[in-house]
């Protein structure tokens, strides 16, 4: 059987390339996937320790995490399309005319 | 049974409120007098059911609802039927049935029709939940919603400006006695733990066996008085008697039912109804003796002087209130029961009549533009004159029983102390013929003599006005009430005129719920002996006379001139409305404007206000900052909350719950 330290180690991986996508990528599409990708390593975690404790909490919370990820994704792309038609661009840093 | 007959006004009421404006005055009429007219049946009902209890258990206890429970703190909505509330709703419903129909010919044609019965029953309801309440706090929410009900009435006309004042006057004017009355609420609850009339009233039974002496201002006493100041403001007594004249502001209907009849008599009820107090205190017995009579006296003078028709029935009014507390002072409390019952027929009567003029009028209230009107309208008349002789005190008619016995009773008064008793009959028998002469007047002024209305619409550029007779609506309740004007006062027959042999009726009823009066040590020597009925034939026969000779004394004199001069000092009410003005109104106007609006609310009430709006804004200026519209700067603070959230878990030991 694999050792729970292994799916962890997947976890954290995951966790950090979605973290250094959100970081260092300014298409705002990337950072959407970027997040994705971080809420799903949390869901990885949260399946691994719901079967390493015989415990259904924890996939039940999955559930919820891709309902709101999906909520999110929508409102998100949402964004991005509107940002597009006036913008022209994607790149998150032109997008500030709401700064003082 | 009671539950029923309470709630069928306030269903109607409901109703009309809500649907009425959209149906026609034939429906809304329908409903607003058939509830009344179901209550009054009811009311007959209950009442028979009470009559056929053995005399001494007569109490028919009916729960309602438990209202608040809050530690020892439990009150119930309970109705309570004895014969004292028995004889209240027999006739608050019965004269209030007749004012009703009387109002279906009386509104006819005004846009406010379905609201003026809604609040019409609503005072029915309130006025029943009074007198049935068997609790302190439960009259007391009667007591407030026929205080509303009688606020909306006077207001009814709310698009003329003394109306709308004369409601506000009203409804000010009495709560100065209802806090008196609250007060006196809170310190029964405190003192005896219950606020259930019969347990209350139980307790003060079995604890003082003796009355407080006069001048010892005790428990009781206190008490006593602070129940009384409400009773002074709901009945117009001295010296809360000033909104009762500008009462008339409202629809005369409204000032026959509930200015007159019912509602100003709930001071009577409480008193009453709290007999067993009173009789334990001589102090407020005494004071409440004087006050009556001195009200009545009082107001009698008044009403010789004033000009409105509805005026001098209004002083009438207060006058005979007066009668009803002294009797209540004097500890005959059936006897002011009494005349509570045979002055509702005899008032209803004269104020309904009052209302019919008024009408055919065109709505004129002013009797210099009276005059002459027996001619045009025999029905209004006929039983104007009855109304009239019954206010008088002339036998065989309603008031003479009831104002004759508070009168013995007075002479008699076990509770005041040794010259008072005849003092203050002195005071009740001025009053007697000064009643006499100033319903003369305004029977003369307004129904004998020259018409003087087609003069005065005439000079107004306006065609002659022909008064009519009202229709039968109008006149069928009037013969009614005039009816029991006539006969309504045999039921307190005094057992005098029969020698003893037949008991007074009325009293042998009442006076198992009522309290006997306690003897002042003036008259304990007395104790025993039956002052005779020759004396009480005597006395009677002496008021009757000066009466006599008063109403046909003054009939000539009024017939010569009826227009001549009154006393300015009497016109203007004694000027107590302009010594209240400028001791209490512009004191607190003024005081208001100067201090409490320039520099309090100025200052310190929008200082506060504008204060809280600068400081957010302050804050707000150094919080925007944080605002960069640059989504990366975003990501990088939530990272380092993030991680100060983790931090915290890690290194300060915030264990994650794991089970």
């Amino acid at each position: 059987m694999i050792p729970i330290s292994w799916y962890l180690a997947v976890a954290a991986v995951l966790f950090t390339i979605g973290t250094v996508t959100v970081f260092v990528k300014r298409n705002a599409i990337a950072m959407l996937l970027g997040i994705e990708v971080m809420l799903n390593a949390a869901n990885l975690t949260l399946v691994t320790f719901s079967s390493y404790f015989r415990e259904l909490a924890g996939q039940i919370m999955v559930f919820f995490v891709m309902v709101v990820a999906a909520a999110e994704a929508a409102v998100g792309l949402a964004i991005v399309i509107l940002l597009f038609r006036h913008r022209e661009t994607l790149n998150v840093d032109e997008a500030q005319a709401l700064r003082l | 049974m009671l539950r029923a007959l309470v709630v069928m006004p306030l269903l109607a009421a409901g109703i009309l409120g809500i649907f009425g404006r959209r149906w026609s005055e034939r429906v809304i009429a329908a409903i607003g007098c058939g509830s009344v007219g179901l209550s009054m049946l009811l009311a007959l009902y209950a009442f028979i059911e009470l009559w056929r209890l053995p005399p001494e258990h007569r109490v028919i206890h009916e729960p309602f609802f438990s209202w608040i429970a809050v530690g020892s703190l439990q009150v119930d909505w309970g109705f309570h039927l004895d014969a004292l509330s028995g004889v209240y709703i027999l006739f608050v419903t019965f004269v209030g049935f007749w004012i009703h129909v009387f109002s279906v010919g009386y509104m006819r044609g005004d846009p406010g029709y379905a609201r003026f019965f809604a609040y019409m029953n609503l005072f029915m309801f309130m006025m029943l939940v009074l007198v049935l309440a068997d609790n302190f706090l439960v009259m007391f929410v009667g007591w407030e919603g026929v205080g509303l009900c009688s606020y909306l009435l006077i207001g009814y006309y709310f698009d003329r400006a003394y109306a709308a004042s004369a409601a506000k006057k009203a409804f000010i004017v009495n709560r100065i006695g209802d806090f008196g009355f609250a007060l006196g609420i809170i310190l029964i609850f405190a003192t005896f733990g219950t606020l259930r009339f019969s347990e209350v009233m139980g307790i003060i039974a079995a604890r003082f066996p003796e009355p407080e002496a006069l001048g010892e201002i005790g428990l009781l006493t206190t008490i006593a008085l602070l129940l009384f100041v409400g009773a002074t403001g709901k009945s117009a007594q001295i010296p809360l008697h000033v909104w009762l004249p500008d009462a008339m502001a409202g629809p005369t209907p409204v000032s026959a039912l509930i200015h007159a009849a019912t509602m100003v008599t709930a001071g009577v009820y409480m008193i009453a109804r709290c007999s067993e107090l009173y009789a334990r205190s001589l102090t407020a017995l005494f004071l409440i003796a004087f006050v009556g009579a001195l009200t009545a006296l009082f107001a009698a003078t008044i009403g010789l002087a004033q000009w409105n028709i509805k005026k001098v029935l209004a002083y009438s009014t207060i006058s005979q209130l007066g009668y009803m507390f002294l009797a209540c002072g004097v500890g005959a409390f059936s006897a002011a029961i009494f005349h509570v019952v045979t002055h509702a027929f005899f008032k209803a009567v004269l104020f309904l009549g009052a209302g019919s003029v008024i009408v055919a009028l065109h709505h004129e209230e002013d009797m210099r533009r009276m005059g002459g009107l027996k001619r045009f309208m025999p029905l209004t008349y006929g039983t104007m004159l009855c109304g009239w002789l019954a206010i008088a005190g002339l036998p065989p008619f309603s008031g003479f029983f009831s104002k004759d016995e508070i009168l013995w009773r007075t002479w008699t008064s076990p509770t005041v102390p040794e010259p008072w008793g005849r003092l203050l009959w002195g005071m009740g028998f001025a009053t007697a013929i000064l009643t006499a002469i100033y319903m003369t007047r305004l029977i003369v002024v307004t129904f004998d003599g020259q018409e003087r209305f087609a003069l005065l619409t005439e000079g107004q550029g306006s065609t002659a006005l022909t008064p009519h007779e009202s229709p039968r609506v109008m006149t069928i309740p009037l013969l009614v009430l005039a009816a029991l004007s006539i006969g309504g006062g045999w039921i307190g027959l005094s057992e005098a005129y029969t020698g003893g042999r037949v008991a007074n009726w009325f009293e042998q009823f009442i006076g198992p719920a009522l309290a006997s009066p306690p003897v002042h040590p003036d008259h304990l020597s007395a104790l025993g002996e039956e002052p005779g009925h020759g004396m009480e034939l005597g006395l009677a026969a002496a008021t009757v006379l000066a009466v006599l000779a008063a109403l046909l004394g003054a009939r000539r004199f009024y017939r010569r001139d009826p227009l001549r001069r009154v006393p300015a000092l009497l016109e203007n009410k004694y000027y107590v409305d302009e010594l209240y003005d400028a001791l209490f109104v512009r004191p607190l106007v003024r005081g208001s404007t100067v201090f409490l609006w320039r520099v309090f609310d100025v200052t310190i009430i929008d200082g506060m206000v504008n204060g809280v709006a600068a400081s957010v804004a302050a804050c707000a200026a150094v919080l925007r900052r944080l605002q960069t519209g640059l989504v990366r700067s975003y990501v990088v603070m939530i990272a380092i909350g993030a991680l100060i959230v983790l931090g915290y878990f890690i290194f300060v030991g915030g264990r994650i719950p794991i089970r």
